[in-house]
């Protein structure tokens, strides 16, 4: 069984045009002990699967699944408390902008022993209690690589760099002993040493407790490097589905392979100096999506047909949405 | 021949009025050096706070350096050359959605630049502004929008064409590519490496991204804590690296594409 299991997550948003589908029939899971990688671009609705998972959503906008599963059990059947204890225990986000993302008027360390669990501090005297609060707090910031404890813990968000600040939101989103951990571009606009220090972290968290990850980004180098399996978003429709190895060699959809052009290190012929391949134009904003395959306009294979949705179609693992896809050869 | 832009022995000094860890020292960008042809480009690596957006605001002179100086042509530029400076290195800024003004139409943005360093009459700017979208691939009439209609992809062009739109010999560029999802980041290095063949513009970029840098840069510039540990010819240092710090950075780049860390 696995971890999480979503199939056609739909998402609607209430906008002044009427309802958009901001997700369309979205679909992965997860299992246990795996990394899976979500990649999009911005707006491709990454972070709103994030936040449909934890339930973070404005009510009004409507949202339907064929079954949205955490361990067997339906999220979006169950009650809001239950699903709000699940999202405690079990689910731990690390969100995309640490600055903003912490609260700004409590010191660090305040923030993260608040969200130590009571599990964690049962079978002792109450007055023991802020001590080993202290103890859990510290070991886990030297678990992501904080050594400098004491002034991290006494400091304020703004008063720390980006990356301490996001080494702490993992500390943070770990402290709780989580099953699921969903890092929510973690690696943003990190030099090359410090993204590796924080991948290692992840990769090392995964073998040694057995944490699954959900590792949403742009950032190509970190998603192959790290993840065993790949969902590719392309404006809320899962283009792909599958195997990282299996994807990296032979890319179904025309948008996954555009998407592996766009990485220069990736191009081992690439004379330098040249022209990258790309796609025409840019993601097309909320209110003008096209219908059928999103991706049809920019897409170099598109034809007639692709005015409707494909199916999602599968050999062995891998899932894709195309009617033309590269394995074929175009009429 | 004489080099476009050289830069020899610059040293600059940062007090910084209250520090968070009480033995801090204040900052020091120490004897840099280097120079570029017309149609180079100098990729500037590092880490954070290792000086590069502090060199690349020396360059275009948000601050003063402390001693040393900038040539552009062999001609030493001062803080009098202020107006020389402007007309001739221009700068991009790290977020460009932040850099553009919200209250302006785009049109506006590009003419303020006209406006202040040149000599035009209204007419004239009309025309310079229209040739200049051209240029980067946007259409005459996105002059009359505002910052929030166009995309990222848009934007990143709108902050090259205010960089261009006085015939700049110079740019200067922090992090232009990092904020830019992939498939509209090849657009926009495309877009650069077309321009800069084109006008035989000198490119100064600061960057994260290794595989970027090998791909469309010359030279290249490793700096930690506001000393140059490094620099020359792009391929001669990535397959080469002298420093242990470069070592370390090219190291982790190429543990990083091959999957193996």
């Amino acid at each position: 069984m696995p971890l999480l299991d979503v199939k056609n997550l739909t998402l609607e948003m209430d906008t002044a045009d009427g309802w958009v589908k901001v997700l369309d029939r979205v679909s992965f899971s997860i299992k246990d002990k795996e990394i899976r990688a979500l990649v999009g671009e911005s707006g491709s609705g990454k972070s709103l699967v994030v936040k449909a998972i934890v339930g973070a959503l404005p009510e009004r906008w409507k949202i339907k699944a064929d079954r949205m599963m955490w361990q067997g059990e339906d999220l979006l059947g169950m009650s809001q408390h239950k699903r709000r204890k699940i999202t405690r225990e079990q689910i731990a986000v690390v969100y995309q902008n640490p600055a903003s993302a912490l609260d700004p008027s409590a010191t660090l360390g305040d923030q993260l022993m608040e969200a130590i669990s009571k599990d964690q501090l049962s079978g002792i005297w109450f007055w023991q209690r802020q001590e080993r609060k202290r103890k859990i707090a510290i070991a886990h910031l030297h678990k992501v690589g904080i050594r400098d404890h004491n002034t991290c813990m006494e400091s304020y968000p703004h008063q720390l760099s980006n990356d301490v600040c996001q080494k702490f939101m993992i500390a943070l989103a770990l402290i709780s002993q989580p099953k699921l951990l969903i890092a929510d571009d973690p690696t943003m606009a990190m030099v090359a040493s410090t993204k590796i220090q924080i991948l290692k972290l992840f990769k090392h968290l995964n073998q040694t407790r057995n944490l699954s990850i959900l590792f949403v980004s742009h950032d190509l180098l970190s998603i192959f490097s790290m993840a065993d399996s790949l969902t590719v978003l392309y404006s809320g429709q899962t283009v792909e589905t599958g195997r990282m190895n299996r994807i990296l060699k032979r890319p179904l959809h025309p948008y996954t392979q555009a998407l592996l052009d766009s990485a220069p290190s990736f191009s081992k012929g690439l004379e330098r100096k040249t022209e990258l391949p790309t796609l025409d134009g840019s993601i097309p904003p909320l209110r003008h999506l096209p219908i059928g395959c999103r991706l049809g306009p920019r897409c170099p294979r598109a034809q007639k047909e692709c005015v409707k949705m494909p199916e999602e179609r599968r050999i062995h693992e891998h899932f894709y949405r195309c009617h033309f896809p590269i394995h074929r050869t175009s009429r | 021949m004489s080099s476009l832009l050289s830069v020899e022995n610059l040293n600059y000094y940062h007090k910084s009025r209250h520090t968070l860890f009480k033995n801090k020292k204040p900052f020091h960008l120490t004897d840099v050096n280097f120079s570029i042809n017309a149609g180079e480009t100098l990729a500037i690596i590092g880490d954070n706070g290792s000086g590069k957006s502090t060199l690349a605001n020396l360059l275009v002179g948000v601050y003063k350096p402390a001693s040393g100086c900038i040539q552009l042509n062999d001609k030493t530029l001062a803080a009098k050359h202020s107006k020389e400076r402007c007309l001739n290195i221009r700068m991009i800024f790290q977020n460009t959605k932040e850099s553009i003004n919200p209250a302006m139409t785009l049109g506006d943005i590009l003419d303020e630049s006209l406006v202040l360093n040149t000599k035009l009459t209204a007419q004239q700017r009309v025309e310079q502004i229209d040739k200049t979208l051209r240029l980067v691939g946007l259409l005459p009439e996105h002059k009359y929008f505002y910052r929030h209609k166009l995309s990222d992809g848009q934007l990143q062009r709108i902050a090259l064409a205010r960089a261009l739109i006085l015939n700049p010999k110079v740019i200067v560029a922090d992090e232009p590519f990092a904020a830019l999802d992939p498939s509209v980041r090849s657009q926009t290095i495309n877009l650069f490496m077309r321009l800069q063949k084109d006008l035989g513009l000198g490119f100064v970029f600061i960057a994260h991204n290794l595989g970027i840098v090998r791909h469309i840069s010359d030279r290249m510039l490793v700096m930690q804590d506001g000393r140059v540990v490094e620099s020359g010819k792009t391929e001669v240092l990535i397959n080469w690296p002298k420093s242990e710090y470069t070592k370390q950075l090219i190291h982790s780049y190429y543990s990083l594409v091959n999957g193996q860390y």
